[in-house]
């Protein structure tokens, strides 16, 4: 064994000490403990005996209301529970505590849903119900809670905010010289987005306006893909694969297209040169249909490469219950950090693709006639 | 049934992604090959390349999902 397969060996071997759950292998439900209402009864009843790979995969992806850390072996869940904010139209504004709904419980008349309303999915969300357990009203209210994700949105706007500010206060006092610390990390890569694809895509005079908006999309995106990787606590909530967070990145960049769309980008939709008047009726909503695909996607590339790599992660990972043998960690382990350095690929990848991406319709919103 | 086909279809997208992603790659490597001091722009223009046909491959894997959930 030469001193160079050292560093792989101890890798793998840390590997297999961090990412190895140690609990038991026949499934994840508690044993004995206390069994407080009958939602736990019906957690153990069909899932005691098997491993579902399915269910296990989509709560990990899927946003939540606590953090939940580790399962003693005793049954007892250790968990962050965030706070729940709810606005009802019967009784107000409601703030307490996850727990306290936790596990099936009911409180102040709200309760997690089940089944199904009409055609609406109420798995995951809060009802609420009157004394005879029915919905009372429309019955859902308006949640406005600081679920696993949001909380994760604020911890990355501190660590940005905190790390730019500092940035800009240093630049502030020293001027542009020789860079130090954090400096040298950072500045290549704003560089290389005001360099490699603010300035190619919008021209030299504008893209100042452009780039602020340029660079917080990057940044936010990089870091908040980053972030999900890190399996431990505040860290690991999927935030970029989560379709509401990428489309609002989405529908940003698409307002500031069009806010920013000059004569001749509208003259593209509307009376594209070059193509004779009668084939306006297909032009016109072929350009229209257009203007919206392309933010779409931008919303779907994100949302699907970040959440189809943690899917495969924990696929990766449950199969070892699968299984149900401990020798089929390593297996499984070194294909984990394989797809984790992939993902982590994945994560600039993405972020820089949507920078770019954005950059391009803008500029593309503010053509300079060449032609004719 | 549905998952099935839900399942079919993703294989299907996979098929689409590979072959595009394995034309650039093919390409960019005759690229590079017949010019190696041009293999840096080569790559990052692959990269990208294969990122936007990865983000296509992945609508349809997306649609799986929905209609099999």
């Amino acid at each position: 064994m030469s001193f160079r397969s050292v560093p792989l060996f101890a890798t793998l071997i840390i590997g297999f000490i961090l990412l190895s759950p140690g609990y038991d292998l026949k499934g994840q439900e508690p044993h004995g403990g206390e069994h407080e209402s009958e939602a736990v009864q019906h957690e153990e009843e069909s899932g005691s005996e098997g491993f579902n790979a399915s269910e296990y995969i989509m709560e990990h992806i899927a946003d939540s209301h606590e953090w939940h850390i580790l399962t003693k072996p005793n049954g007892e869940h250790v968990s962050v529970y965030l706070p729940v904010i709810l606005y009802s139209k019967h009784s107000g504004l409601h703030i307490f505590s996850s727990k306290k709904i936790a596990h099936g419980h009911s409180h102040e008349g709200f309760q997690m849903g089940h089944g199904k309303l009409g055609d609406k999915n109420l798995e995951g969300v809060i009802v609420e119900v009157d004394e005879h357990g029915e919905m009372a009203g429309e019955g859902i209210p308006l949640d406005l809670s600081i679920t696993k994700n949001v909380f994760m949105m604020m911890l990355s706007v501190i660590i940005l905010l905190s790390l730019f500010l500092s940035l800009a206060r240093s630049y502030k006092r020293t001027g542009i010289s020789e860079p130090k610390g954090i400096q040298g990390f950072l500045e290549p890569v704003i560089v290389f987005i005001e360099e490699d694809v603010a300035i190619p895509n919008l021209g030299e005079e504008k893209y100042h306006r452009y780039l602020p908006y340029l660079l917080t999309v990057f940044f936010f995106i990089l870091l908040n893909n980053l972030m999900g990787l890190i399996p431990f606590f505040p860290f690991g909530a999927n935030v970029t694969g989560n379709i509401a967070v990428t489309g609002v990145l989405a529908v940003i960049t698409f307002l500031i297209t069009q806010f920013s769309g000059n004569r001749g980008y509208w003259q593209h939709i509307f009376n594209t040169p070059g193509v004779p008047v009668w084939l306006a009726p297909i032009m016109i909503p072929v350009e229209i249909i257009g203007m919206f695909t392309k933010p779409f996607a931008l919303m779907i590339r994100l949302f699907a490469n970040i959440t189809a790599g943690h899917i495969i992660v924990l696929s990766l990972l449950s199969m070892i219950f699968i299984f149900k043998s401990v020798g089929m960690s390593i297996p499984s382990m070194v294909m984990v950090l394989f797809m984790d350095c992939i993902e982590i690929l994945v994560a600039f990848l993405q972020a820089y693709i949507f920078t770019l991406l954005s950059a391009l319709f803008i500029g593309l919103a503010m053509p300079e006639h060449h032609h004719d | 049934m549905t998952g099935t086909l839900a399942a079919i279809g993703a294989g299907l997208a996979v098929i689409g992604a590979g072959l595009g992603i394995g034309l650039i790659g093919g390409r960019a490597m005759d690229a590079i090959a017949r010019q190696p001091e041009a293999g840096g722009k080569i790559q990052t223009a692959m990269i990208i390349s294969a990122a936007l046909i990865e983000g296509v491959a992945l609508f349809a894997v997306v649609v799986s999902m929905m209609s099999n959930s």
